[in-house]
């Protein structure tokens, strides 16, 4: 009897490592395909070359990468803003249940499915402009970034000791000069870090683009329809050429660089010993 | 003054969240509206799916979105618990903290990545090996008939099943630190092993927040987009096999809804938004209260 409880300890304590073991290797596996896959079409003209038709060689996707920068940039300077001034409204002037709501109101949309959020920006933006923008993608993106902002932001204000607050009251600051001197400033790591994040898992959204910044074969002003990066992968990659996955492998492999970077970067800005709260 | 305006400001800011829900909301019901009075709820029953005679119905669709769900949820329940078990009970700190981060970059892997390595790797291995292989051995059950195609249901929620278990596992981990420290020696001095201390104290103590990080998986897999687009085969139907092609709600918007000529046609496919905007709002809103309820009463290890 005690053996086999034993034997059952061994065997069940080992699977849990087997499904560990399993879970991260499919990170590597991940990083090991798109740098076999990927890594020989990255060249020089694959960042500066605009997109040539089949048959051609020396294309790139520069018209994808800086659309891309744009869409996610211009989402960044309206959400972000906008994301922020919620979290400070949540973490330090909290009338409790009307603070309840918009917390709830938060990460509801936090779960709203991506592609629901492209419609949105559809009926707002596509509809009435009669056609795919560059400013309704980023519209969507913006959408998406604000619930992330707010939720980090105010996470790590409250992580911010009261002490640091009484001291500023005390010396006669008034509220706001309490928050934007001494509670923003001390909580500024962990804000930045949840912003970087934000603003990488945003970039790396295709469905929110499909229907509203579109697709592109050259440049596109804020008003035109404008390529980005996931968006081309998954043309690339549900096309019918070899020399097109060949690129969706290396469009692949610089989207995932950009989008592990900042998250590393994000880890190594906040002091070691913290960890990174989810929203 | 200056505190009121600040004040005013933030607030502003915070009533800019309820605005996009409200609009979100609105936009939703009213642009549905010709589909929605058209169909009416027949259009959840039917299956119906043909843009040229303009008659709608979701069934293959919200069939779609369940069954490739389910089968993700099958996989990642096991896996991510099983993983989360060994991260919080067995593991030392440090390495428990160090593999969690790697599983953490997991969920930030966008999906198209998910999809691109989908399309050029699991799909070519399921169509040569694992889906014969089913059809040899469990062919007699309805699950595992019809066509090899790689692409279909079984693959699509394979997918799920990958990019949902860290959401399980960094869910559960959580629940699975916050139960107090006595409740392990206890079941460990009365003679308990290792292994029945965690399945039999620690597991039901947490039970809520690992139920919560199931709902949580079960969430972002209802409303997955483009890895579920790119291998599930975008076809309407509705099969009892997990082999065939089949489409889920989210592929269907994706593939057609920029195509979508017409009004009724759009119409329609922003209801299926609207069907999917329901369901993962209750299962969203269940994972949060489950997480809520376990993680304010333990202490951490």
């Amino acid at each position: 009897m005690l053996a086999r409880r034993k034997f059952v300890n061994v065997v069940m304590l080992s699977l849990t490592g087997v499904c560990t073991v399993a879970t991260v290797a499919v990170l590597f596996v991940i990083l090991g395909a798109l740098i076999v896959h990927g890594a020989s079409s990255l060249s020089w003209n694959f960042f500066t070359k605009l997109p040539v038709p089949i048959g051609e060689t020396g294309g790139g996707m520069a018209n994808a990468i800086i659309g891309s920068a744009q869409i996610v940039g211009v989402a960044a300077l309206i959400g972000i803003p906008i994301g922020f001034m919620a979290g400070i409204y949540l973490a330090e002037y909290e009338d409790k249940k009307f603070a309840a709501i918009v917390r709830y109101i938060a990460d509801l949309l936090n779960g709203v499915p991506s592609i629901i959020i492209g419609i949105l920006a559809w009926a707002l933006l596509v509809v009435p402009l009669h056609g795919n923008s560059a400013l309704a993608g980023s519209i969507a993106l913006s959408v998406m970034l604000i619930p992330i902002v707010t939720r980090q932001t105010e996470q790590f204000l409250r992580e911010v000791p009261l002490a640091l607050r009484e001291g500023a009251l005390a010396l006669g600051a008034s509220k706001w000069k309490m928050i934007a001197t001494v509670v923003v400033p001390a909580g500024s790591k962990g804000i930045m870090t949840g912003m970087i994040l934000g603003v990488a898992r945003v970039a790396g959204e295709t469905a929110p683009l499909l229907f509203t910044a579109g697709f592109n074969q050259y440049w596109g002003g804020l008003k035109d329809p404008t390529a980005s990066l996931p968006v081309m992968i998954y043309k690339l990659a549900t096309g019918p050429y070899d020399e097109w996955h060949q690129q969706a492998w290396a469009a692949g492999l610089v989207l995932i660089a950009m989008v592990l970077t900042a998250n590393i970067l994000a880890r190594m800005i906040l002091a070691r010993g913290v960890s990174v709260p989810r929203g | 003054m200056g505190d009121r305006i600040a004040r005013l400001t933030a607030l502003f800011f915070a009533c800019v969240l309820i605005a996009i829900v409200v609009l979100l909301v609105y936009e939703l019901l009213w642009r549905s509206g010709a589909a929605r009075a058209k169909f009416g709820w027949h259009f959840l029953a039917s299956s119906e799916w043909n843009p040229v005679t303009e008659e709608f119905g979701a069934l293959p669709f919200l069939y779609g979105t369940v069954v490739t769900s389910l089968v993700a949820m099958l996989l990642s329940i096991p896996l991510g618990l099983g993983a989360a078990i060994f991260l919080a009970e067995l593991a030392p700190l440090k390495l428990s903290n160090s593999l969690t981060f790697v599983i953490e970059l997991l969920a930030a892997i966008p999906s198209v990545i998910y999809g691109l390595l989908a399309i050029f790797t699991l799909v070519p291995l399921m169509r040569e090996y694992i889906e014969p292989f089913l059809k040899t051995t469990l062919g007699f059950l309805p699950f595992f008939q019809g066509p090899a195609m790689g692409v279909g249901y079984l693959t699509a929620g394979l997918v799920l099943a990958i990019m949902t278990v860290p959401f399980i596992i960094s869910v559960s981990r959580e629940a699975l630190l916050a139960v107090p420290r006595e409740q392990r020696e206890a079941a460990l001095a009365l003679g308990a092993t290792r292994w029945e201390t965690t399945w039999q104290i620690v597991v039901p103590y947490a039970k809520l927040g690992i139920l919560g990080s199931i709902f949580l998986g079960l969430a972002r897999a209802l409303g997955e987009t483009m890895a579920v687009t790119m291998v599930v085969g975008n076809l309407p139907a509705v099969h009892a096999s997990l082999l065939w092609p089949g489409s889920s709600i989210a592929a269907a918007i994706a593939n057609e809804f920029g195509e979508a000529g017409g009004s009724l046609y759009p119409s329609a496919l922003i209801e299926l938004g609207l069907v999917l905007f329901g369901l993962t709002i209750v299962i969203n809103g269940f994972a949060r209260l489950m997480i809520i309820a376990t993680t304010k009463k333990g202490s951490k290890r």
